[in-house]
């Protein structure tokens, strides 16, 4: 991919907007002089694109904080009520996602998908110990592991239409589609904004190398959002375009100790979990 | 390392005959070095009359601290004389504005725009800097090193470490203690009441040992109750932060503007009462309140 297409992609992203449910109701909260922090990180922390940028902004060497914040609940901490709900507003005032992108996507599709991944990477690293706000993390990096199929719908929709067109045939692998159409994967365009956007190293190694990863396996969290995104799609949880379930690098299925189905069977409360986002968004998509 | 209260009010200065001894300027202390050397934490109404003595001194520079970018904190800005005489320096520092994008430098620019105030910030005469801070940076000023560090407010708040002369003390600037959004039957409860306790502890370990810790106290508990969110802390929450951190001696500052004299006396009582014998030695801030660490 040349500098220029690049540079494009990454301004492009700038403009990305929220969707229209999760805006919908960040503004009807910040209208409220009662709103609870509570339910405006609730609906904050379920947004991929208000995801993100809250991050990259509470990350910027502009607001200069002297740790790395990776998930919304703790940015939370650090920004309270008040500066979270003036940057969430200023955020949602972006325009609506453009008709013809969202006709090449099933927007509501794409957002269980990568809720159900984010519930199912903190589940998994719960489950192998890691501590409970650390989980959020992890909760944070299956959020945003497939942002960079935005950038491409958003911005790029005839290439993004025709690889999803030759996704649909069975076999076949959605980043080699994307680098031959485009020349850059999903995954690579979704870490490239993530170090543009100063977001933590360990969320930007997660999202670039989410498709990459060796027989080896990677760090923890990598191997928790590799496992949960095969999970999410053999589950069948909403749809990002991608229908191969890949199975666990030997690494990986060493880190858990189970095969892929011992580890469904393992995670009952998934179903729940994925249950309350698909409420949330018939909610959004209602009004 | 001498300190003095200069404006000891919040949210709106309250002059009048029920507010002469505790003061009814808005925040602003003035701390001098032991061997020369001024600082300013924040620039609330108290400024102006320190304005006018720096002038009458002849002192030629200073620097000012602000916490955040409420009214109580820069409205005498405007009104500080060493900005309109040519030869001084002035250095402004303080928090970004995270909504807008912009450094310290537009906090002048804005407040002092037509049609609000009749001299542009481009018109003032003095040699001004402007020094856009970042949580937890050192400011060297050569007597004094100041750290700022993000505290808990509805507008980005920096606390200012200040060490001097071997001696040192933290200024909250407004300040609420943290706390949990979720209620024990959440699911996100123990999650969060951990990141709150890494926020608390991160801030303590930080002031352990000061010598004076200058904390906003704008509540009784009882008004806190109810005041949750509003971004200022009780005067026992100021105590208990003292205590924590095993300051010398906590000052508590940010009178409500509702306070007159005698309510204060009478709160001070009160508090004297129920924090005797805990080893926290506390003074209620009053304009003009000098102190010697």
């Amino acid at each position: 991919m040349n500098d220029d297409v690049r540079r494009k992609m990454l301004e492009a992203v700038e403009r990305m907007p929220a969707f229209p449910e999760s805006v919908h109701q960040v503004v009807e909260l910040a209208g409220d002089i009662n709103c609870s922090q509570k339910d405006l990180v609730e609906v904050i922390k379920l947004d991929p694109v208000f995801t993100l940028k809250i991050l990259r902004l509470v990350n910027s060497p502009f607001f200069g904080l002297s740790r790395e914040i990776s998930s919304i609940s703790h940015a939370s901490v650090y920004l309270g009520l008040n500066t979270l709900k003036n940057v969430a507003l200023g955020l949602a005032a972006v325009g609506a996602i453009p008709k013809s992108a969202s006709r090449r996507m099933d927007m509501g599709a794409f957002w269980l998908h990568s809720l159900a991944v984010a519930a199912c990477a903190s589940m998994l690293g719960r489950r192998l110990g890691v501590p409970r706000d650390d989980a959020a993390d992890y909760f944070a990096a299956g959020l945003l592991h497939d942002i960079g199929k935005v950038v491409f719908a958003l911005y790029m929709p005839d290439e993004y239409a025709t690889i999803a067109s030759e996704c649909a045939e069975p076999g076949t692998v959605l980043h080699r589609c994307e680098l031959k159409t485009i020349g850059i994967t999903h995954a690579d365009i979704g870490g490239l904004l993530a170090g543009k956007w100063h977001l933590p190293g360990e969320l930007r190694e997660a999202i670039a190398t989410h498709h990459s990863l060796g027989d080896g396996g990677g760090s923890l969290v990598n191997d928790c959002l590799f496992a949960a995104n095969q999970i999410s799609k053999k589950l069948s949880f909403g749809s990002a375009g991608n229908y191969e379930v890949e199975p666990l690098p030997p690494g990986v299925a060493d880190r858990f100790g189970v095969t892929m189905d011992e580890l469904v069977a393992d995670l009952p409360s998934l179903g729940e979990e994925v249950e309350n986002a698909r409420i949330f968004i018939k909610l959004g998509e209602a009004r | 390392m001498r300190i003095r209260f200069r404006g000891t009010r919040g949210s709106l200065p309250v002059p009048g005959p029920k507010t002469v001894r505790y003061g009814g300027n808005t925040t602003c202390i003035e701390v001098r070095g032991d061997h020369g050397g001024l600082l300013i934490l924040d620039a609330g109404t108290g400024i102006r009359g320190l304005g006018r003595e720096l002038v009458a001194e002849g002192v030629a520079s200073c620097d000012v601290f602000i916490t955040h970018l409420h009214w109580d904190h820069i409205s005498g800005l405007p009104f500080f004389l060493p900005l309109f005489l040519p030869g001084r320096r002035v250095a402004i520092y303080g928090p970004a504005d995270p909504l807008n994008m912009t450094g310290i430098e537009a906090v002048l620019d804005r407040q002092m725009e037509y049609p609000f105030f009749p001299v542009r910030a481009a018109e003032l005469s003095a040699d001004l800097e402007c020094r856009t801070l970042a949580d937890g940076e050192t400011v060297d000023l050569g007597f004094a090193r100041v750290s700022p560090l993000l505290m808990n407010h509805p507008a980005p708040n920096f606390g200012y470490l200040v060490q001097c002369d071997g001696k040192s003390m933290f200024f909250t600037g407004d300040h609420e203690p943290f706390v949990n959004i979720y209620s024990p039957e959440d699911r996100d409860f123990e999650m969060y009441a951990s990141l709150v306790e890494q926020r608390n502890r991160a801030i303590l370990d930080r002031l352990r040992g000061v010598d004076l810790l200058v904390v906003d106290a704008q509540y009784t508990s009882e008004e806190f109750a109810v005041k949750r969110g509003w971004g200022h802390g009780s005067m026992d929450s100021a105590l208990e932060m003292a205590r924590d951190a095993g300051a010398g001696l906590v000052v508590l500052t940010h009178h409500d503007m509702e306070r007159t004299d005698e309510d204060l006396d009478e709160l001070e009582a009160r508090l004297r009462a129920k924090w005797k014998g805990s080893g926290v030695r506390f003074e209620l801030a009053r304009e003009g309140l000098e102190l010697e660490l």
